[in-house]
């Protein structure tokens, strides 16, 4: 490919990355309130357009609308970055994902995913590790109590649960011998054997409770949503602010639900993986997008479902949890993992 | 010197190095510790992208998880957990004496690492393809398998030193903070020591 394609297909995927995200994002939202309506036995929207589904993007429009109110005792620079740099990580991480098959346009092969990274899975650690600044910067620059709180939590939170939630990763980059994702989700094609078991890395369960959790304790979701807190320190971060600024931070915490859940999906779940039933041209690279969009679905119903189901932690309970369980036994996994791909693949020490 | 800036890598080199030279300026001289703090993340977030400049991925993104993601995230929350000032704080001015000495310390560290630097390196020239996670793996295991050891003891030192500067024993007499837990006591003996 000649330079001016390169930038050309990298521009339309990166556009293309930030509609879809920006569109799923409306569409998890009524998704959240719809679920959690239903297992509250409730209603839930139901008034806008077909089943309430316009219900978020009436939502959205009037925060554009609405006046953004500053206190005065905010540091305004910090106080208009952090909503920016709440929503730039969550647009980010999803560029290394790989949604589908790779396909050809002519004698071209165009990945399904914004780039390949050989270092993917750093690169997502690294990403999700500056989530926690546009918490502490908010918090902070609000100038007021209750905010300041939220940061103090979410910052504690926040690098306990990143040791426990790259720890498990470990096993896994082990297990596939590489950290690119498109070569992750490559791996997992097929199945074990001659069964009809897919070879998905969800064998490592340990690695995929692990990640998962660590995963809801990033996002800031009940039961680990100390950080926003309403009963006990109102909004946490966000409680100064409103309108648009207040939809940044709306928008990265959907984000970064769907980033968690299709990470999952790609290193555990078989990425785009799935039954593609034989058919014919269209139909092989339009399942596989299909399988994935199912499987991050599916994961983010275990958000809400988790959400519905789960009182909030306390702060002491959610520290021990991270350091005193999560965190050991990712470190015990390690090992156990560890021992036994090197016996798979060298044999026993005695033979 | 007009050979040296045709050349693209040195610009994305200078558009590198003046934020990072401004960052760390600022954050020595800022008079809020928050700000300082966050002036540092620049420098940080610029030394990765030298990194990533060299083609070494896996160290640009190992900095940007463990000192923009973690180890600033851990000064941030200390801060927060003492103090978080607003605004400019006055008790930040130093002395003369101590601005010579920390001028001259940074002086000499400077001077050491260009001398480590030059004649390490010299005239190589560097190659710009990207450097394979496992080799990075096999250099630091096989070859510089001793200094790798060596820091982590440091780092240990370093541990154990900022856990005695920081605690106070509550054994000792006259010691009025002894009932609080650990990150308060710390707080108070910064407050005394600076009283």
């Amino acid at each position: 490919m000649t330079g001016w394609e390169i930038f050309l297909t990298a521009a339309i995927k990166t556009v293309a990355a930030f509609a879809f995200l920006l569109t799923l994002t409306i569409i998890l939202v009524w998704f959240e309130r719809k679920t959690v309506a239903d297992l509250q036995n409730r209603i839930g929207p139901n008034r806008a357009g077909p089943w309430g589904l316009l219900q978020t993007v009436a939502d959205g429009a009037k925060l554009l609308f609405k006046e953004s109110v500053t206190p005065r005792k905010v540091e305004f620079g910090l106080y208009i970055a952090a909503p920016v740099a709440a929503l730039v990580p969550a647009l980010l991480i999803f560029l290394v994902v790989p949604i589908g098959r790779p396909f050809h346009i002519g004698d071209r092969l165009i990945d399904l995913s914004g780039t390949d990274l050989n270092i993917g899975l750093l690169y997502i650690l690294a990403l999700s590790s500056l989530a926690v600044y546009a918490v502490v910067l908010a918090g902070w620059s609000s100038g007021s109590k209750y905010p300041l709180l939220g940061a103090v939590r979410a910052s504690a939170q926040m690098i306990s649960y990143e040791a426990a939630m790259g720890l498990a990763l470990v096993p896994l980059i082990l297990f596939t011998g590489t950290t690119s994702l498109k070569q992750i989700v490559e791996i997992q094609g097929g199945s074990f054997g001659d069964t009809f078991l897919p070879a998905w890395n969800v064998v490592l369960i340990p690695s995929f409770l692990i990640f998962f959790i660590a995963g809801i304790a990033e996002t800031n979701r009940a039961p680990f949503d100390l950080v926003e807190a309403e009963s006990e320190i109102v909004g946490g971060y966000h409680t100064e602010y409103s309108g648009f600024r207040f939809a940044m931070f709306f928008l990265a915490e959907y984000i970064n639900i769907f980033n968690i859940a299709a990470i999952t999906v790609t290193l555990f779940l078989g990425g785009w993986h799935g039954p593609t039933f034989g058919l014919g041209a269209p139909f092989d690279w339009v399942l596989p997008i299909f399988w994935f969009l199912a499987k991050s679905m599916a994961l983010v119903f275990v958000f809400v479902w988790v959400r519905a189901t789960l009182p909030r932690m306390r702060y002491d309970q959610l520290m021990s949890f991270g350091w005193k369980r999560l965190i050991p036994v990712s470190l015990l996994w390690i090992a156990l993992s560890t021992l036994a791909i090197g016996v798979r693949r060298m044999g026993l020490p005695w033979t | 010197m007009n050979d040296w800036l045709t050349q693209a890598e040195n610009w994305a080199f200078i558009l590198i190095a003046l934020p990072m030279v401004l960052g760390a300026w600022r954050s020595v001289t800022s008079r809020n510790v928050v700000h300082s703090v966050l002036f540092l993340v620049i420098t940080l977030a610029a030394s990765a992208a030298l990194f990533l400049l060299l083609g070494a991925e896996f160290v640009a993104w190992s900095v940007v998880l463990v000192y923009i993601g973690a180890v600033i995230v851990l000064f941030l929350f200390g801060i927060m957990i003492t103090r978080a000032p607003l605004g400019m704080e006055t008790e930040l001015s130093h002395s003369n004496q101590t601005k010579l000495g920390a001028a001259l310390v940074s002086g000499a560290l400077f001077a050491l690492i260009t001398v480590a630097v030059i004649t390490g390196f010299g005239e190589t020239e560097i190659v710009s393809n990207p450097t394979r996670t496992s080799e990075i793996g096999q250099s630091m295991f096989e070859r510089f398998v001793i200094p790798f050891e060596v820091v982590s003891v440091v780092l240990l030192a370093a541990l154990i030193g900022g856990i005695v500067l920081a605690r106070r024993d509550p054994a000792e007499p006259g010691d009025s903070s002894s009932s609080l837990g650990g990150a308060q006591s710390a707080h108070v003996t910064a407050e005394g020591g600076e009283a």
